[in-house]
């Protein structure tokens, strides 16, 4: 092998070892990362039982919002609110402000792990941005929820507040 | 009459951008003088018109014209003038207006500065940027038309998003844009060098200022996105990994591998079809950017309204610009043989290290940023194949992974950024280049040392990252010493050398702002009535009153809180809670800043009826401020490196006609 031809062969080993590498970062813990959208009903069901983290879309339930230390001077803000999609609920913890556009009976998108209680602890929450935007899926959730309504005979009330 | 007069302005600039594209072209083949030349006018007419249609549409604003529907849609009666100036471009069709712009602007700078290279080449580097901006006027015209009419008028418009009504959003899309769109320019001069096939050094050298404003621009455009998000969107962050801001930073990651492609290309000759890929590379992400955010296909926090057509039409004109230039290149690369001849330890080989790692990360963050598109595509097709099947879940990849991968992608390429001045061309060897760091790594141990002992909490990687940064900013200065010591006065510096060391600099800057920031900010969202305190760092945070005022177009609650160290007071912070009149609430978060460190209060939300309780949020932001002065000293860099005189040469008397150069005809030393 000549000079030229060592160091082409040097080039592209450097070449696949980057690029491999890269790719082998990027598998390293990728499926822990993925936040998979489930819906309330989904996740009341248990199907997001395997799932680490988990992103809950749906409609905040009106009436659910409740702030268990709103007396307490200096402590850290906690807010307990329920998520819908119209047949089932799941309840959500967030220690954190939520966001300006969050409101009852509007989308909103809560990210986070499930506890043993079935809570969900959410590290981030996103509420429905303007007009344009609607977390995704919410609307099939809907749609399917509507026909779960339907099939058990109308008048299911989710949960209470 | 004048929304319509801007609408005949766009199209005759579509006109004259389809004259700026097929002349040249055609006259560059047949070799007709008079058809290459009529390409000055035309880009001048297309900047003409394009500059009038965005006058007429500011104008419309201005005088609150709510016929056109854009300016209804944007604005309103009581939106104040300056915000009615920076409407123009808060909506889908205003910024492609200005994109178009931005783009014209270009293309004239490059008609303008460009009379010393040779005619044919000249006229395909215009041709290719009249391509672009028929395609661009295309879609203006004919999906984004920002003239339409609304008739009747309505009585008062709607509102331009509050979020957009701040002096952050008054320069951050024009920046962000001249940097995008500027790529496009050493993109036109990859094609005209394939079209005229000779792919030598010579096209390079004219090419690099051109992509080192662009990308200076770029990293100042994205910069000043991210500072704007800090204080306006009311999280305290400064980067999110959202689909938008990842649209940005692939251009730019691939334009910074250009810049040092382009130096090996250009000095040595070496490398020719690379540096071509990467020039068709960093513009296609720039459009691949535009149809992501302007297709609505991602679902993004800052999601445009998005129209499928439009996304169709982005689709095809990236399919044809991209697929166009890739199919030119297949064609005409196979003809550049040029071998390096240089050594394992060589500058060539650092550059190339340097090329692999930031081409790499580019390849991470579009994957992690198109995942999500990737399952949603597999689970309609099961969904297709098996229509009883449960369907996929929607995914998201979370910003921790692109944030640990990025990271662990990018180390190497800090540690070795010092090494790349001290290193000659062609060979070198670690025995010689390594004992002239030896007082920089010291420097960088015993800063990381004293780090580490005095501030508490300092976590391993952020101990790592101080080490790292100090390498680089001591390494980078140690560069910079020995052009002191070792040349006269007249030689010290040439502008490429400013350039490096001014952006190498900032990324160590940059880099130590990161890991602080990560490392030691204090975060705490806590419930404060008036006259109690909240602890943040070393200071006391005390909300004094909450009262109501009053804005030009909102309604607010402002907080006072004092801000104090000990027994001291540092600042007085008045954050608002605004209500526009128009139904949006924004935080308005007060900052206390500083070089070492920001104190950062914003209101969240009243906690009971009196108004006199509130969710606060109250953080402690070190060396947050590090980030952007990296960022600008890096933008700072790319402006230097436009300045190299010997970039500007007309045609080099030794160098040859066609591709492939004798290595001894070369040997510049360093740099």
């Amino acid at each position: 092998m000549n000079e030229a031809r060592k160091k082409r062969v040097a080039l592209i080993g450097l070449l696949v070892l980057g690029v491999g590498s890269a790719t082998a970062l990027a598998l390293m813990g990728f499926s822990e990362n993925l936040n998979h959208y489930y819906s309330p009903t989904e996740i009341s069901e248990g199907k997001a039982a395997n799932a680490t983290r988990v992103r809950l879309g749906g409609w905040v339930k009106e009436g659910s919002l409740r702030r268990p230390n709103a007396q307490t001077a200096g402590a850290n803000v906690l807010s307990e609110f329920k998520m819908t999609d119209r047949f089932r609920c799941v309840s959500v913890r967030f220690d954190k402000i939520l966001p300006d556009l969050f409101k009852e009976g509007e989308t909103a998108v809560a990210t986070g792990v499930i506890g043993p209680d079935g809570v969900l602890a959410a590290d981030e929450v996103l509420a429905k941005h303007d007009e344009n935007y609607k977390p995704p899926g919410v609307d099939d959730y809907g749609k399917v929820a509507d026909q779960r309504v339907a099939a058990a005979g109308g008048n299911v009330v989710d949960c209470a507040p | 009459m004048t929304p319509e007069i801007g609408q005949i302005a766009l199209i005759l600039a579509l006109c004259l951008s389809l004259v700026l594209f097929v002349a040249p072209i055609i006259g560059a083949w047949r070799g007709n003088t008079a058809l290459m030349r009529l390409s000055t006018p035309a880009a001048s007419g297309q900047f003409v018109f394009v500059a009038l249609a965005f006058s007429l549409l500011t104008y419309a604003f201005i005088a609150q014209d709510f016929s056109v529907k854009y300016v209804a849609d944007n604005s309103n009666a009581e939106l104040p003038l300056i915000y009615r100036y920076t409407a123009v471009w808060g909506g889908h069709e205003g910024s492609k207006l200005l994109w178009a712009l931005v783009l014209s602007g270009w293309t004239l700078a490059a008609a303008a500065f460009s009379r010393h290279l040779p005619e044919t080449l000249r006229a395909r580097v215009l041709g290719t940027l009249g391509l672009i901006g028929s395609g661009f006027m295309g879609f203006l015209v004919f999906t984004s038309n920002p003239f339409t009419r609304w008739l009747p008028p309505m009585a008062d418009g709607n509102d331009l998003n509050p979020l957009l009504q701040d002096p952050g959003m008054i320069i951050h899309p024009p920046m962000l844009y001249m940097g995008y769109v500027g790529m496009a320019v050493p993109f036109a001069f990859a094609v005209a060098a394939l079209l005229e096939g000779k792919m030598d050094r010579q096209w390079v050298r004219w090419s690099r200022p051109w992509t080192n404003v662009a990308w200076a621009f770029l990293t100042v455009g994205i910069a000043l996105g991210s500072w704007w998000a800090y204080y306006e969107l009311g999280w305290g962050g400064w980067w999110f990994w959202d689909p938008v801001e990842n649209a940005s930073f692939m251009p730019w990651l691939v334009a910074c591998a250009l810049i040092h492609a382009q130096a090996i290309t250009e000095k040595r000759g070496t490398f020719v079809n690379w540096t071509l890929l990467l020039s068709i590379a960093g513009f296609s992400l720039s459009l691949l950017g535009t149809f992501l955010v302007r297709s609505g296909i991602l679902t993004s926090v800052h999601a445009f309204a998005s129209d499928p057509l439009r996304g169709a039409y982005i689709l095809g004109f990236l399919g044809i610009v991209s697929g166009g230039a890739l199919t030119l290149f297949a064609i005409r690369a196979s003809r550049v043989r040029v071998a390096s001849n240089a050594a394992l330890v060589s500058k060539e080989s650092l550059l190339i290290v340097n090329n692999v790692l930031l081409v790499s990360a580019c390849f991470l963050v579009l994957c992690g940023t198109l995942w999500p598109l990737v399952t949603e595509m597999m689970g309609t097709l099961k969904l297709a194949l098996a229509p009883d099947s449960a369907p996929l879940p929607k995914v998201s990849v979370g910003a921790p992974w692109f944030g640990a991968n990025f990271g662990l992608l990018i180390a190497p390429l800090l540690l070795l950024m010092p090494l790349g001045a001290f290193t000659k061309w062609n060979g070198d060897s670690f025995s010689n280049i390594l004992p002239k760091l030896k007082f920089a790594a010291l420097g960088a141990v015993i800063v990381a040392l004293l780090a580490w002992l005095s501030i508490k909490n300092l976590n391993v990687k952020a101990i790592l990252g101080v080490l790292v940064g100090f390498w680089i900013i001591f390494g980078t200065l140690a560069f910079v010493l020995k052009r002191l010591r070792e040349n006269s006065s007249a030689q010290r510096f040439t502008f490429e050398m400013l350039a490096m060391s001014c952006a190498h600099l900032g990324i160590g800057l940059w880099l130590l702002g990161v890991v602080l920031v990560e490392s030691l900010s204090v975060e705490r969202d806590v419930r404060l009535g008036v006259g109690e305190s909240v602890a943040i760092a070393q200071y006391t945070l005390t909300m004094k009153s909450v009262a109501h005022v009053s804005g030009e177009n909102y309604e607010a609650d402002e907080g006072v809180f004092e801000l104090k160290k000990g027994d001291s007071l540092i600042a007085v912070l008045k954050p608002q809670k605004r209500q526009y009149r128009r139904g949006n609430v924004m935080t308005e978060a007060a900052i206390d800043p500083s070089l070492s460190r920001d104190i950062y209060v914003a209101l969240g939300e009243p906690l009971d009826s009196s108004g006199k309780v509130w969710a606060v949020r109250a953080y402690y932001k070190p060396y947050i401020r590090l980030i952007w002065l990296g960022a600008l000293l890096m933008g700072l860099g790319g402006i230097l490196g436009a300045f190299e005189r010997r970039l500007r040469k007309r045609v080099e008397a030794t160098a040859p006609a066609s591709a492939g150069f004798p290595k001894s005809a070369d040997t510049q030393v360093a740099v």
